[in-house]
């Protein structure tokens, strides 16, 4: 039997990978990648506390955030391709449209 | 015995492809090592006794969302890549915010305690079937965000639509993102 805490190191550990990606990368489509990471994470805790509390409930939950993920991807990426067509030289540091 | 050494082995794959996926310079790459880490994450949920959901993350996550990005990756050629201004200054205090996390965030764990226990336990999610259970719980307790992500699923696929829908007339976006700044002032 593996005990429940091995399970919250390892997701705590991948979530925080996750983070660091995201704070580090600059590259839009890594950064969205990293947010997968970070949702992993929390998808093997909620999956582990669902198996050692006896309940489905967590399992339940990650369904939901799974759905989510694949919206955010979706969106996400389809904006990613609205700049890029927007702007072909995509030097974007330079994405400040909305800066007024 | 066999099941930590399994959960050491997919521990060591999530952390290192993990790693990877976050440092190597091309973005493919980083994208087949995250395939790796969903392909062990699935591993670890057949060890929770959640196999319905091992199966959704290979098909739903590295079956479709990794495609996906994939494809945008195609799309967007590798030599432009799409840049933002990062959210720290320099890399290396986000690598250590990450790692003051990780190790706050490891150094609770041991406060933690379970609370109550519900009643599916193993035996009887193995009596019903996984996905037996998991659909009574979805489609009984929680069927209000069922219906809400059905929901979401639909608005991220006409916003897809219309990101990715090209202008009819030919108007060249840069043209009018120009236009538009130019009304706004």
């Amino acid at each position: 039997m593996i005990p429940l805490s091995w399970y919250l190191a390892l997701a705590a550990i991948l979530f925080c990978i996750g983070v660091c990606g995201f704070l580090t990368r600059r590259n839009v489509i890594i950064m969205f990648l990293s947010i997968e990471l970070m949702l992993n994470g929390v998808n093997l805790n909620l999956v582990a506390l669902s198996h050692f509390l006896d309940s489905v409930r967590g399992q339940a939950f990650t369904f939901f955030i799974i759905t989510v993920a694949a919206a955010e991807a979706a969106i996400g990426l389809g904006i990613a391709i609205a700049l890029y067509r927007s702007r072909r030289s995509v030097h974007v540091d330079t994405i400040n449209h909305l800066k007024g | 015995m066999f099941l930590q050494l399994f959960f050491g082995y997919c521990a060591l794959m999530i952390v290192v492809s993990g790693l990877l996926a976050i440092s190597l310079r091309n973005p493919v790459h980083c994208v087949l090592m995250v395939l790796v880490l969903f392909f062990h994450m699935a591993g670890l949920y057949l060890t929770l006794n959640a196999e319905f959901l091992a199966a959704v993350q290979i098909i739903v996550y590295a079956g479709a969302i990794l495609v996906l990005y994939l494809f945008v990756l195609f799309l967007v050629s590798l030599r432009e890549e799409l840049h933002l201004t990062a959210f720290v200054p320099n890399a290396w205090l986000g690598r250590i915010i990450a790692a003051g996390l990780a190790v706050g965030l490891i150094a609770t764990i041991p406060a933690f305690s379970l609370g109550e226990k519900s009643a599916w336990t193993v035996a009887a999610i193995r009596e019903a079937t996984h996905t037996k259970a998991l659909g009574q719980e979805l489609y009984t307790s929680y069927l209000l965000p069922f219906e809400i992500a059905g929901l979401i699923l639909l608005v991220a696929l006409i916003g897809g639509l219309v990101l990715a829908r090209r202008d009819e007339n030919g108007a060249d976006a840069p043209e009018s993102g120009a236009d538009g700044k130019e009304v706004l002032r």
